[in-house]
């Protein structure tokens, strides 16, 4: 198990290395550059000082050599300031982080305690018109262009309605406490959630379906177990597994889902922030919020490794193959 | 049941399939839609801002006085082109993938198979716009070249590629996996068939169904991708329209005029659930056996 968990951090490590790179050489082939914006503020600079300021700041150098330094400064704690907002890095993240994960966490609680028992609910009687309907929804979500959905709540609640705000975080002047941003928490969710239900719900029908199946089940049932205990207790159980693998796994699409969310509803979190350091060149924001991202991503595919043996005791980990 | 009676039992599915067929006509005929209204998709009208309905504007007309219904029509062209075109080129590098991690095995597939999972993983949205971002003009490419319109639309089914190959390289190196182990492979590898001709003659035709299914499936899942991207401002360029740019600027206008932002979105969201469900008709008719069992 210690093996295990120990190999698959190396991997991890090895992975957001080589993804610190890629991202690092992507973001010096966005337009301009540091010295770029400091000639557009400084119309004296001359071409000189240019060559000069380029020097002194190292950009003259090779990649490899400007990814090297940067990753020594970064091990050390620092990873440089926003240009936009003029402040240390991390400052500027941590809020953000803490919004994104306050949003994400409660749109996936929410999704999953929909897509669930409706998932249930469809593998009980499949073909029948709950399982059609639900079916039909299910489409719908995956179908749905999230920043559409967004403008569609805008248009309804904040323009035709006018009962909840259309952007932002919290009312001006207040003391940003929960109870005060939970109108402002509304559509995003909803958004996020909605978004998110129809691609659980399918796959949550799937492994229910394919438990309902086994042999086990009709031993359940030929000794009496009633149908609720055998769909609820037997079947959801062991369909559990493959559904924490997606839900893991959907982490990535799950932020990507964010990004828009957040940028539609002007919601200061993570997506936002990557998004608009790199309209912005924010150059260190991008880089750092991005490999962040990627991050949080390989936690989450870690923690469904982990969450395999918890939920099933056939899995161990001392096995070279698993 | 053979499988175009089966595919034909969706009704579901074959309803999507008109709509499809319908909506491809449509935006293939804009420019005739455009002579016969006699209207201009890109002339700017300040006088005619958003116009209402008309015997000239069915749909109206947008902030700069444009035909909504002729623009809309153009951007179906571009999404369905982009979604059509980047959904073959990530079926072809999705099939290479399969076929190579399926056929060698070993380390060569666990090492393939472990990048489709990191890429699955990936947060890819923030990925692709940074890669939507990167200047062209930094690899080399001459600075005219590198801001045009037919660039944008290339570069935008390059990158939408780049995240919709995983699904067919699983399925593909599931089914190469095992055909591989079929006798029929077996009588080939003894009459002497070299690799090339085994992966490409005996074991693609094969798994051909799961690669249809697959392709039509993630055309739908592409158009979404190009319209955020395009609705971020990083995707298709204006004045060339897209369902998603045509978006964008609806957002500051949904206070003057909501229908802006209704239609666009509609027929992004028509079209993919349309190939959604062509795609669920198609899994069932070619590949029975496979998928959430419906049947």
């Amino acid at each position: 198990m210690l093996r295990f968990v120990a190999v698959r951090l190396l991997q991890a490590l090895i992975v957001l290395l080589v993804m610190s790179f890629l991202i690092y050489g992507l973001i010096g082939l966005m337009p301009g550059d540091p010295i770029d914006l400091m000639i557009n503020a400084n119309p004296n600079l001359s071409p000189s000082d240019a060559a000069r300021l380029r020097a002194l700041y190292g950009l003259d150098l090779p990649i490899w050599t400007r990814y090297l330094n940067w990753l020594a400064a970064a091990l050390q704690g620092d990873l440089g300031y926003s240009r936009l907002i003029s402040q240390p890095v991390l400052e500027v993240l941590k809020p953000r982080l803490l919004n994104t994960l306050l949003l994400l966490s409660i749109s996936l609680v929410l999704a999953l305690a929909i897509a669930i028992p409706l998932g249930v609910h469809a593998a009980r009687k499949p073909n029948s018109v709950t399982d059609t309907a639900v079916n039909l929804l299910c489409f719908a979500g995956i179908s749905v262009p999230p920043f559409w959905l967004a403008l569609l709540f805008i248009i309804l609640f904040s323009v035709t309605l006018g009962i909840l705000p259309a952007g932002g975080m919290a009312p001006i002047g207040g003391d940003g406490g929960l109870a005060e941003r939970l109108p402002y928490l509304v559509m995003p969710v909803a958004t996020l959630t909605l978004v998110s239900i129809g691609g659980y719900t399918r796959f949550v029908r799937a492994a229910v379906l394919e438990q309902l199946r086994q042999d086990y089940i009709r031993t359940a049932r030929a000794k009496g177990v009633s149908e609720r205990g055998v769909v609820w207790r037997h079947a959801l159980r062991n369909a559990m597994i493959p559904v924490v693998t997606i839900v893991a796994l959907g982490f990535g699409s799950l932020f990507s889902g964010a990004l828009v969310t957040e940028t539609m509803f002007a919601y200061l979190g993570m997506g936002k922030l990557i998004y608009d350091s790199i309209l912005g060149n924010d150059y260190n924001i991008a880089l750092v919020g991005l490999l962040l991202a990627t991050l949080m991503t390989l936690a989450g595919n870690l923690l469904a490794d982990l969450g395999y043996a918890a939920l099933d005791p056939r899995i161990s980990f001392t096995e070279t193959r698993t | 049941m053979s499988a175009g009676r089966r595919f034909l039992s969706h009704p579901v599915s074959v309803l999507s399939l008109i709509v499809l067929v319908l909506l491809g006509a449509a935006a293939l005929a804009a420019p005739l839609v455009e002579g016969w209204l006699g209207v201009d998709a890109n002339a700017v009208s300040l006088f005619n801002r958003f116009g209402p309905p008309s015997a000239e504007n069915w749909l109206g007309t947008d902030e700069l006085g444009r035909d909504v219904l002729v623009r809309l029509l153009y951007g179906g062209r571009v999404s369905l082109f982009v979604g059509i075109a980047a959904a073959l080129a990530s079926a072809v590098i999705g099939t290479i993938v399969g076929l190579i991690a399926g056929f060698y095995g070993g380390r060569l597939d666990d090492f393939l198979m472990r990048l489709t999972d990191g890429v699955i993983a990936l947060p890819l949205l923030p990925l692709l716009i940074v890669l939507a971002a990167v200047d062209l003009g930094k690899l080399g490419l001459p600075a005219g070249l590198a801001q045009s319109d037919q660039v944008s639309l290339y570069r935008i089914i390059v990158i939408v590629s780049l995240a919709g190959w995983t699904t067919v390289a699983r399925l593909v190196r599931g089914a190469a996996l095992s055909v591989r182990q079929r006798e029929f492979v077996l009588a080939a590898t003894a009459l002497g068939a070299g690799n090339a001709r085994l992966m490409l003659v005996h074991i693609l035709p094969n798994v051909a169904s799961p690669i249809v299914v697959a392709t039509t499936l993630s055309i739908g899942n592409i158009i979404l991708l190009e319209s955020v991207l395009s609705f971020l401002g990083l995707g298709i360029q204006p004045p060339l329209p897209s369902w998603g740019n045509m978006l964008t600027n609806a957002q500051e206008l949904i206070w003057s005029a909501p229908l802006l932002a209704i239609y666009p979105g509609l027929l992004i969201f028509v079209t993919v659930i349309a190939f959604n469900f062509v795609g669920d008709g198609l899994q069932d008719a070619l590949d029975p056996r496979s998928g959430p069992q419906r049947r």
